[in-house]
């Protein structure tokens, strides 16, 4: 076990509690934006796969760089835009045309 | 340390500390939104950043550098237009696929990073430290692509809801776990190469599959929450692979809050998650029962103007959505019946199940796209004192959820978190038929002397009672 690893770990770890400490609080009425936001954040997948380009020689390399910027990308694009979207329809009151009768 | 190193890791951190306060700000309805942009903001400041180190490093191939930007383009231009035309119905099966790019995308780092180990130098001397986070990551983002496309292919239809038997899927399981083990090990132990990591990525696929196939609809939000902390783990794994802090913070976050939920839906649709996983006896979109199946005692029926003229002269009505509901799409009819009474002066509000719904909290942002104000629409712990003073509780297409029988032992909905419906002065039950829900068991409410059953769809019987309400009652 190295330094290193161990580091990693720690940060891990810490991580992990501090998610469990913060997400237990969100009411049952944000469940699914809370759900599709933390989605939109394991989007920062997106710079892991900028980094290994970086190492990027082979044709094989190529495609698997292709396909996984494009799933990385769709899950950030994708799951911010629809969270705040969602977001943006929870009023405290009905908004005057929306009003149906 | 150089100067440059230290200002990336110090964005990379606030970062870091942007997707927290983005998730601590979700708490609340009124700070949501901010939220989520903050933690938008986080990503967008992580990315620009790792562009800076893209160039500045320069080792990037040329080639490297268009494929990078070609795929994030396409990928972004298709998640930004799918986001923006999905139909809030259809939410939790996008989700779902937001949720299995995602553990492709981590999956496929550790895959890349082995093939440019194996071209550039002896992939066989990578620490343990790489190889068997590579391992793993590799194993549950396979697991977890696969598994949320079946899911999200059930979710929307494509897929049977229902669940589908695998002939002899518990071998196959088996059998797709030793292999594995033994591929891992192989690869541990520095023997085989990428042919044993391609060899532990189609297993996982495949046990993705067969792990997902058997689980019925009304179990989904449970697994949408279990492979969605599944994603987090992967991204997490990928980060000790390449050694990215925002990886494994980001992921050990999302990792949390997937297993939070998951435990949340679980507990309140009193299953284990074992049983779930295991599968099988969850139900599909259609009520499992036919028409007055074996119910005992009397029932007693109602019709669209008694209901109607009962609703308009209560002083205080909670509504009680369920799947049913959600699977009807009758969410602008619901809200418009409630806007109708409280526009007479009814207070009206809404009790919300946890599980109610396709995914953790659907209901609540089905009934938010129809107008509902969220001050209206109460959870569990807040609406059910609140029954013993409701006039009437009015049911839509929720059943197991509302059994009384849940407060006795010795039966399958025992100890499950239930909505008091029954402890209102009355309670108009919409519903199809007596058909059971996914527990399979009678709903003692229907029988009591005080419930009143109209029996219709959900969309089509809450139309006809809104045009009650307004005929009846000028």
């Amino acid at each position: 076990m190295t330094p290193l690893l161990f580091a990693d770990i720690t940060v891990f770890v810490l991580s992990l509690l501090v998610g469990f400490e913060v997400i237990s609080k969100v009411p049952a009425t944000l469940h699914t934006p809370l759900m599709s936001g933390a989605n939109a954040i394991h989007g920062v997948v997106i710079v892991g796969v900028m980094l290994i380009a970086a190492n990027t020689t082979t044709p094989v390399g190529y495609g698997l760089l292709l396909l996984a910027a494009a799933f990385a990308a769709m899950n950030v694009a994708g799951g911010y835009i629809v969270t705040d979207r969602m977001l943006a329809m929870f009023k405290a009151r009905p908004a005057e045309q929306g009003v149906r009768s | 340390m150089s100067g440059f190193d230290t200002v990336t890791h110090a964005v990379y951190l606030a970062c870091a500390v942007c997707f927290v306060l983005g998730l601590h700000l979700m708490t609340s309805p009124v700070t949501a939104r901010r939220g989520n942009q903050l933690s938008a903001a986080g990503m967008l400041a992580a990315i620009a950043t790792t562009v800076v180190v893209l160039a500045r490093d320069g080792q990037a191939t040329l080639l490297a550098a268009v494929t990078l930007t070609l795929g994030i383009a396409v990928g972004a231009v298709a998640g930004a237009v799918a986001a923006h035309r999905v139909k809030m119905t259809a939410m939790p099966q996008l989700v779902s696929v937001f949720n299995a790019v995602g553990g492709g995308a981590a999956a496929l780092i550790a895959v890349g990073d082995a093939v440019a180990q194996s071209h550039s130098g002896d992939l066989a001397a990578e620490p343990v430290r790489v190889t068997l986070t590579t391992v793993l990551d590799v194993l549950i983002g396979g697991v977890t692509l696969s598994g949320s496309l079946v899911a999200s292919g059930k979710l929307a239809g494509v897929l049977p809801g229902r669940p589908i038997a695998v002939p002899a899927g518990r071998w196959i399981n088996l059998a797709l776990a030793l292999a594995v083990v033994a591929a891992g090990g192989a690869y541990l132990t520095g023997n085989g190469g990428l042919a044993v990591l391609c060899l532990v990525v189609a297993a996982a696929l495949g046990i993705g599959v067969v792990m997902t196939l058997p689980i019925g609809g009304a179990d989904m939000p449970v697994v949408i929450s279990l492979l969605n902390a599944f994603t987090g783990t992967a991204v997490a794994m990928a980060g000790f692979v390449i050694g990215s802090t925002p990886l494994i913070i980001a992921g050990a976050l999302v990792g949390a809050a997937g297993a939070i939920l998951t435990k949340l839906m679980a507990d309140a649709m009193n299953r284990s998650i074992g049983a779930i996983i295991a599968g099988g006896f969850g139900t599909g979109d259609e009520n499992a029962g036919g028409p007055a199946a074996g119910a005992t005692g009397t029932v007693r029926q109602t019709t669209v103007d008694d209901a109607a003229i009962q609703l308009a002269y209560a002083s205080k009505v909670i509504i009680v959505p369920g799947y049913g509901l959600a699977a009807a799409q009758a969410q602008h009819e619901v809200v418009a019946l409630a806007q109708a009474l409280t526009e007479r002066g009814v207070d009206v509000s809404y009790g919300i199940h946890p599980v109610a719904g396709r995914m953790p909290g659907h209901m609540n942002v089905l009934l938010a796209e129809a107008n509902a104000p969220y001050t209206e629409l109460k959870d569990i712990d807040e609406i059910n004192p609140e029954f013993a003073r409701a006039d009437v509780a009015l049911v839509v297409g929720a059943n197991d959820v509302t059994n009384p029988a849940a407060r006795r032992p010795g039966n399958p909905v025992s100890g499950m978190p239930i909505l008091d419906v029954d402890h209102a002065k009355s309670v108009i039950v919409v519903k199809r038929s007596l058909g059971h829900g996914y527990a399979g068991i009678d709903n003692e409410l229907y029988t009591q002397p005080n419930t009143a059953m109209l029996f219709s769809d959900a969309k089509a019987g809450l139309t006809a009672l809104l045009a009650g309400l307004h005929a009846y009652v000028s």
